[in-house]
C-alpha cells in the first residue's frame, strides 16, 4: 500500500472529528469516500493529503510518515484537487496548468521539455487543449474544474485525491468528470481517492468504497458487497431499495420503501 | 507538439519560459526611471545637461560637475530608485498574501507602526541611522504581529486583515500625534517632516546600509521562487503543490515588513507607492496576479518621478516626497475604493 493511515485521530483545534482510524488506500484503484454531511470524510481526505496533521497516529506514504518527508517530494507522489481553489485574476489556462509543475522544479532546474510535455498531455487528457490561451475567469464551471484537474495531472503523481470534485457542476459535467477520473485510473493506473456526495455515482464509478458515519469507518470494499439497504438506512437514516443499475450493473439506491 | 500559451513567449530552455510583454514593459519602466534619474541629476540650482551628467557618472566630468552630480545629487536619486523598488515589492507581497489590491503595507498600518517605533526610540534612545532603522523595524514588526493576531481566526483572511490593519493604523496615528505634541520643538519638527516621507536627508552614508539590507532581502525573495503566486491560489492548492504554507506566508510577511521598515528608516513612511505600483504594473504587463519584478520597476519609476516633482514643481519650496505620493496615490486610492464598491 502506498498510502495508508495508522490509528490516526484527526480534528480541528480542540474538536476531535475522528479517532483511531485505520485505512489502506488500495493501489491502482478508484476509492470513493462516502457518508452523510459532517461525518469526517473531507477531514480524513485532508489528513491523507497532508493538509491536516493527525493529533495522534501517522499517515504513511510509501511506508514512511508523510509529515517527515520534504513537501515537494510528497507533492511529486500525491496530487490533490481541493474543494476550493482561487484562480488568480487574469491567468490563462496554460499558465494555471503549468503551475502544477512546481514540485518538479527548483531554482536551478526551471522550465524543461519534460515540464512542457507534462502540461501538454495533462491538457489533452482533460480535453482543455483548445482552451489553452483562454482566461480561466471566462470559462464555465465545468471547463474550469477540468482545468484544475489538468493542473493536478500536470503534477504527474501516481496518487490523486479529489475533495468533492463534482460539487457545483450540473449532472452532465458531473458524469463527465467522473468518467475522466475512471479513464485516468484505468489507462494510467493512477490511484484515485474521491470524496463524493452522490451514492449512486460513487457505486457506479468507484471500485472501492469507504463508508463513514460519525467519524468512524463503518464499511469498506467493493460497491456490490458494501451497498445494502440496511447499511444505507443505518448510515444515512434513509429507507431505500437497492436495485441493479440497468446500465452499469452496479448497485442503484432508490429512496423509499418498496410497496408491499 | 508545442504549447500555445496564447501569447508570445521566449523559451530560454532550460532556464525559464519568459513571456514577452512583461519583459518589454519592465524594460520600458526601468529605462523611464533611469531617464528620469539622469534628468533629476541635472536639475537644481545648477542645471547640467544630460550629456555632462552621464560623463560625470562615468567619472569623466569636470570637478565641479562631479561634486554636484555624484557627491550631492546621486545619493538622493539612488535612494529614490531602490526605495521605490522596495516599496513596489512590499506592496506586491501584501496584495498577493491578502488577495486584495487594498492590502498594501501603507493601508494596513505597518507604515504608521514604523513611525511609532521611530518616535519611541527617538524619545527614549535618541537619533541616528541605525537607531531609527531599528525603531522602524521593531515598530513595523510589532504592528504586523498585532494585526495578524487580531485578524487570526483559524487562518487569516485577506479582508479581515485589511480591516483590522486600517483600525490599528488609525489608533497608531493618534499615538504618533500624541508623541509629536509632547516632544520638544526641534524633535517634533524633524519628526513631522520625516513623518511625511522625505528624501531630503539622503546622503551617501545612508545609501550603503539601505542597499545592503534591501539586497539581502531581494536575494531571499529570489530564492523563495514562485511560492507567492502559488499562495494566491488558496492554501490547500499551494500546500498540495508542495509549498509549506504557514512557513512561506510567515517568511513573506517578515520580508514585506522588513522592506517597508527599511524604507521608513531611510526616508520615513512614504505612502501609496506600495499600493499603486503593483496594480499599475499588473495592468501594463497583463501578468496573472501581482508580480514582484514589474512592481519593483514601477515603484522605482513612481518614486523618482514623485521626488522630482516634490523638488521642482513648487520650487523654491521643496515638498517632502510623501506629500506628492499621497496626492497622486490618494486619487488612485479613491478610484480603487469606488471600483471595488461597485463590484460588490
Amino acid at each position: 500500500m502506498s498510502l495508508a493511515a495508522r490509528d490516526i485521530t484527526v480534528g480541528y483545534d480542540r474538536k476531535i472529528i475522528s479517532e483511531h482510524l485505520d485505512l489502506e488506500v488500495p493501489d491502482g484503484r478508484f476509492t470513493a469516500i462516502i457518508g452523510p454531511n459532517a461525518c469526517g470524510k473531507s477531514t480524513l481526505l485532508r489528513a491523507l493529503a497532508r493538509l491536516l496533521k493527525p493529533k495522534l497516529g501517522t499517515v504513511l506514504l510509501d511506508g514512511a510518515d508523510i509529515h517527515g518527508k520534504p513537501a515537494k517530494q510528497v507533492a511529486r507522489r500525491l496530487g490533490l484537487l481541493p474543494q476550493s481553489s482561487i484562480a488568480p485574476d487574469g491567468i490563462i489556462v496554460a499558465d494555471l496548468v503549468a503551475r502544477g509543475r512546481f514540485p518538479h522544479q527548483s531554482l536551478i532546474r526551471q522550465w524543461t521539455a519534460a515540464d512542457e510535455e507534462a502540461v501538454v498531455s495533462a491538457m489533452a487528457a482533460t480535453g482543455v487543449t483548445e482552451l489553452s490561451g483562454e482566461l480561466v475567469d471566462t470559462l464555465s464551471g465545468g471547463q474550469r474544474q477540468r482545468v484544475w484537474v489538468a493542473m493536478v495531472l500536470a503534477q504527474q503523481t501516481s496518487i490523486v485525491l479529489l475533495d468533492e470534485p463534482t460539487t457545483f457542476l450540473d449532472i452532465a459535467h458531473q458524469i463527465d468528470l467522473l468518467e475522466l477520473c475512471v479513464r485516468l485510473n484505468r489507462e494510467q493506473g493512477t490511484t484515485m481517492v474521491a470524496v463524493l456526495h452522490d451514492l449512486n455515482q460513487a457505486a457506479r464509478y468507484a471500485d472501492h468504497l469507504i463508508v463513514m458515519k460519525d467519524g468512524r469507518i463503518v464499511a469498506r470494499g467493493n460497491p456490490g458487497e458494501v451497498i445494502t439497504a440496511e447499511l444505507i438506512e443505518d448510515v444515512f437514516g434513509l429507507p431505500c431499495v437497492i436495485i441493479t443499475d440497468p446500465v452499469a450493473g452496479t448497485p442503484l439506491i432508490i429512496p423509499g420503501r418498496a410497496a408491499a | 507538439m508545442s504549447l500555445d500559451f496564447g501569447r508570445r513567449t521566449i523559451v530560454l530552455r532550460p532556464v525559464a519560459r519568459v513571456p514577452v510583454r512583461p519583459l518589454v514593459v519592465c524594460a520600458v519602466l526601468v529605462l523611464a526611471a533611469l531617464a528620469t534619474a539622469v534628468l533629476a541629476l541635472g536639475t537644481g540650482e545648477v542645471d547640467i545637461p544630460p550629456v555632462d551628467v552621464l560623463k560625470a557618472l562615468a567619472g569623466q566630468g569636470s570637478g565641479a560637475y562631479h561634486l554636484v552630480v555624484v557627491e550631492w545629487r546621486l545619493p538622493r536619486v539612488l535612494l529614490a530608485l531602490i526605495l521605490g523598488a522596495a516599496l513596489g515589492i512590499a506592496g506586491a507581497i501584501f496584495q498577493a498574501l491578502t488577495r486584495n489590491p487594498l492590502g498594501s503595507p501603507d493601508v494596513i498600518g505597518f507604515n504608521t507602526g514604523a513611525v511609532t517605533g521611530v518616535l519611541v526610540t527617538t524619545v527614549a534612545v535618541g537619533t541616528g541611522y541605525y537607531v531609527t532603522a531599528a525603531g522602524a523595524l521593531v515598530g513595523g514588526l510589532l504592528t504586523a504581529a498585532a494585526v495578524y493576531l487580531f485578524a487570526y481566526r483559524r487562518g487569516v483572511q485577506g479582508f479581515r486583515l485589511i480591516i483590522v490593519g486600517i483600525a490599528i493604523g488609525a489608533v497608531l496615528t493618534s499615538v504618533n500625534q500624541w508623541f509629536i505634541m509632547r516632544a520638544d520643538l526641534t524633535v517634533a519638527l524633524a519628526v513631522s517632516i520625516w513623518g511625511q516621507g522625505t528624501l531630503n536627508n539622503a546622503a551617501w552614508r545612508s545609501v550603503g546600509p539601505v542597499a545592503v539590507v534591501l539586497g539581502v532581502l531581494a536575494v531571499v525573495l529570489v530564492a523563495m521562487g514562485p511560492r507567492l503566486s502559488l499562495l494566491e491560489m488558496g492554501e490547500d492548492a499551494a500546500a498540495a503543490l508542495g509549498v509549506r504554507v504557514e512557513r512561506a506566508r510567515l517568511a513573506y510577511l517578515v520580508i514585506g515588513v522588513a522592506l517597508t521598515a527599511a524604507v521608513a528608516a531611510a526616508a520615513g513612511p512614504i505612502s501609496f507607492v506600495s499600493l499603486a505600483a503593483p496594480q499599475l504594473a499588473r495592468r501594463l504587463t497583463g501578468t496573472p496576479g501581482v508580480a514582484m519584478a514589474p512592481a519593483a520597476a514601477m515603484g522605482a519609476l513612481l518614486l523618482i518621478v514623485s521626488d522630482w516633482l516634490a523638488l521642482h514643481a513648487f520650487a523654491p519650496t521643496q515638498l517632502p516626497v510623501g506629500v506628492v505620493t499621497v496626492a497622486v496615490g490618494g486619487a488612485y486610492f479613491a478610484w480603487l475604493l469606488l471600483r471595488q464598491g461597485r463590484k460588490q
